[in-house]
């Protein structure tokens, strides 16, 4: 006799902010298997981007996704002045890190929201949405808009911050440095959250290696991989700032629910370090960008040959941009990574021998973003085909032969 | 009985029950509404306005009310009518203000505690007949949140009539009884911390009863996207609805009437019709704060939990902390320490 059912979850569910579908195997409460299929979001933005211009597609990167609005120009820009060999000025470095960081405070603190409505703490929800909206307000006031900020160009950035415009900035962060007790205190010291997240969701180091998971996911895990701090790219170089990992505040490492919240928190704090340090040091004069008259750098762009790597660390984990130029008006290839493509995987192991109630918590613990992620959709005849780990292998090694060939 | 008196009692039976279901309804309807502005204001949100609950229902009426493929049919549509109508029922046993419950003579405790099984019960049954993987997990979840808190619910009621059947005799179960003899002034120093154990027990099992965070993991929307509910669409949801808004009012009154059954009017000297007007608004009041804390309070404080959790809570814990209750009234009835008063 069969014990076990299936239950589905998703494409459309409440536990998710984002269509994907997760096919479990339930034996009473407990899972017993689990199998991920992404795909649902795929909108071919890469293909939109291989028929625009290098700087249309700036704007392109921006919509990938409504909350990662800088992180995918900052790897894309980066991956372009690779190949074009910008260098980009100080100042502008400097722009870049302050509104990175300011939108890894906003994001980390939207999903500290999510996470509280995912386990039915809704008052937490708003609480934490709540202490969103001054840094929403922050980053409206120095890029003119709340999400899309349109801030990024390649060689630069659009918009300057003046030195009159630092007593918001560090009003932002004392705000943020009052209320960030109250929040830490919701999350780990509750005890209804607690019961919900401690030793729920267990990604072991060892799983975190091997199916190679990104940003606070992995960091949760112990795992000491960031690319600020590994590669330090832009002016993180300069500044203090080193791998947030759980045990820095409860001292040891578990690789749970509460370890990834405990991560996201502190990371938080990080950030607002780094945008005081970055104001310290900031130039106060200087050039913002390299070309700023758009039509005089599309023409260099459109000259430039090559390819080229960018890599940030988004708020989930690193994000690649990969582009090839070949000195025509649109780029020959685009190819973008997002980090929940890596933290798709690792879902898996944390789900296993869960119960129900946990999906909803776990899947949302990765903070997954799947607009980001969802690149490829095979519809043949009408139908959705299912490319095994062969027919991948083989279509990616054509893929490079004919990249390479160019 | 004569025809004349029988058709009197008919008719008294026939408006009185329909008085009884357009109160429970309406007030039923009207705390939830102030429920989700009390805790939209605790949330800092503004929240809905109060009449918003009425709108809802009277929105899902006009809805189209699908039955699933894979349902049966008419268990699908009879749960619910079954569901409400236990429901209204168990207002009839219960005193409201300072009026005699209808069927007051007629049953007790014991049945009240029967009659409150089977709007869960219909909600089984309604899940299990949708034949949504979501609802069978959700009746299945249902079912052992059930089992969970009736025993200690059982047991503040037992514990209660037990320590009355030591001060007056005929039938301690009964609400009558129980009502004109508030334990709150016959017991001594153990038997005081002890009901006031027993109340912390029944304000926790009334959201079980409910299905209220953090017990509310039948309905869990995030985990099985509503559960019990999630193939309930139109009429059958509106009584759902009704359901719950009037279970909150019997579960505030059985509170009310185990624990809280003085009325003002004796206190202010008052009789006839202005008795019943300050008794009725004193019991309104009296359900404002026992809904408010029993539910309201509860549910914007906490988060939901697992279904493990939740029976370990009313097992372990709660079920100790009744025991606890229960023993403090038996010593108390042996050996009584007089309080203050």
């Amino acid at each position: 006799m069969k014990t076990t059912y299936t239950l589905p979850i998703g494409p459309i569910h409440p536990a998710l902010k984002e269509p994907v579908m997760f096919e479990f195997e339930i034996d009473g409460e407990k899972i017993v298997n689990v199998d991920v299929k992404a795909g649902q979001v795929h909108r071919g933005i890469e293909w939109i981007g291989t028929q625009r211009n290098p700087i249309q597609i700036l704007y392109l990167a921006e919509r990938i996704c409504g909350i990662c609005n800088i992180s995918h120009p900052f790897a894309y820009c980066r991956a372009v002045e690779y190949i074009a060999d910008v260098e980009v000025p100080e100042k502008a470095e400097y722009i870049r890190v302050i509104i990175a960081e300011l939108e890894r405070i906003h994001s980390h603190i939207l999903w500290a929201g999510v996470a509280a409505h995912e386990v039915g703490f809704d008052s937490v929800l708003y609480l934490s949405w709540r202490l969103r909206e001054n840094v929403m307000d922050l980053i409206e006031y120095l890029t003119g808009n709340r999400v899309t900020k349109a801030m990024f160009t390649i060689g630069g950035v659009r918009r300057d911050i003046t030195k009159d415009q630092y007593p918001k900035i560090e009003n932002t962060i004392k705000y943020y440095r009052e209320n960030m007790g109250k929040l830490k205190h919701v999350f780990l010291d509750d005890k209804t959250f607690k019961l919900r997240c401690r030793d729920c969701g267990i990604l072991t180091k060892d799983n975190a290696l091997k199916l190679c998971a990104v940003g606070p996911t992995t960091r949760a895990s112990g795992v000491k991989k960031d690319v600020r701090v590994d590669q330090a790219y832009s002016a993180y170089g300069d500044l203090d700032i080193d791998y947030i990992t759980p045990d820095i505040l409860t001292g040891e490492v578990k690789g749970d629910v509460y370890d990834r919240i405990v991560v996201r928190l502190l990371e938080v704090e990080q950030s607002l370090d780094l945008i005081e340090q970055c104001l310290d040091r900031m130039p106060t004069s200087g050039n913002i960008a390299v070309e700023e008259k758009i039509p005089k750098l599309l023409a260099t762009l459109k000259k430039v040959e090559g390819e080229g790597i960018g890599r940030h660390e988004a708020p989930r984990g690193e994000v690649i941009h990969y582009v090839k130029l070949t000195g025509e008006e649109h780029p020959y290839t685009w190819k973008v990574r997002a980090p929940t493509y890596n933290n798709i995987l690792p879902w898996i192991p944390m789900l296993l021998g869960e119960q129900i109630a946990d999906i909803p918590i776990v899947a949302a613990s990765t903070d997954p973003c799947l607009s980001c992620t969802n690149r490829v959709a095979i519809v043949e005849n009408g139908k959705k085909n299912i490319l095994t780990g062969e027919d991948l292998h083989r279509l990616s090694v054509e893929k490079t032969r004919r990249l390479m060939r160019k | 009985m004569s025809f004349l008196s029988l058709s009197e009692w008919g008719f008294k039976i026939v408006i009185g029950t329909l008085l009884a279901a357009a109160f429970g309804i309406i007030l039923g309807l009207v705390f939830k509404g102030i429920d989700r502005k009390i805790a939209a204001h605790m949330q800092a949100r503004v929240g809905p306005p109060i009449r918003q609950p009425f709108r809802d229902v009277a929105k899902l009426f006009i809805k189209e009310n699908i039955v699933p493929e894979n349902a049966i049919p008419w268990l699908f549509n009879l749960a619910p009518i079954v569901g409400l109508i236990a429901t209204i029922s168990i207002l009839l046993y219960l005193p409201i203000g300072g009026l005699n419950p209808l069927f007051g003579d007629k049953g007790d405790l014991i049945l009240i505690l029967y009659l409150l099984i089977i709007p869960s019960l219909a909600m089984v049954v309604g899940g299990f007949a949708s034949g949504s993987p979501y609802a069978t997990v959700g009746a299945q979840r249902e079912m052992i949140v059930m089992m969970s808190y009736e025993f200690p619910l059982a047991i503040t009621i037992i514990a209660i009539a037990w320590r009355l059947s030591s001060i007056v005799g005929g039938n301690v179960f009964s609400l009558a009884t129980i009502v004109a003899n508030p334990l709150w002034n016959n017991v001594g120093l153990l038997g005081f911390i002890g009901l006031i154990l027993l109340l912390i027990v029944l304000v926790l099992v009334t959201p079980g009863e409910l299905s209220k965070i953090p017990f509310d993991v039948p309905e869990a929307e995030t985990e099985i996207a509503g559960g019990l509910l999630v193939e309930y669409s139109g009429r059958n949801l509106a009584l759902f609805y009704l359901t719950d808004a009037v279970k909150t009012v019997v579960m505030g009154s059985l509170i009310i009437a185990l624990f809280f059954p003085y009325n003002l009017s004796p206190l202010l000297g008052l009789n006839g019709y202005l008795a019943s007007t300050v008794d009725i608004l004193f019991y309104l009041l009296k359900l404002f704060i026992v809904i408010i804390f029993s539910v309201t309070l509860i549910r914007v404080g906490v988060a939901r939990l697992k279904i493990d959790q939740v029976v370990y809570t009313y097992w372990i814990p709660l079920t100790l902390v009744g025991l606890i209750g229960l023993v403090l009234l038996m010593m108390d009835a042996r050996a009584f320490i007089p309080l203050g008063w």
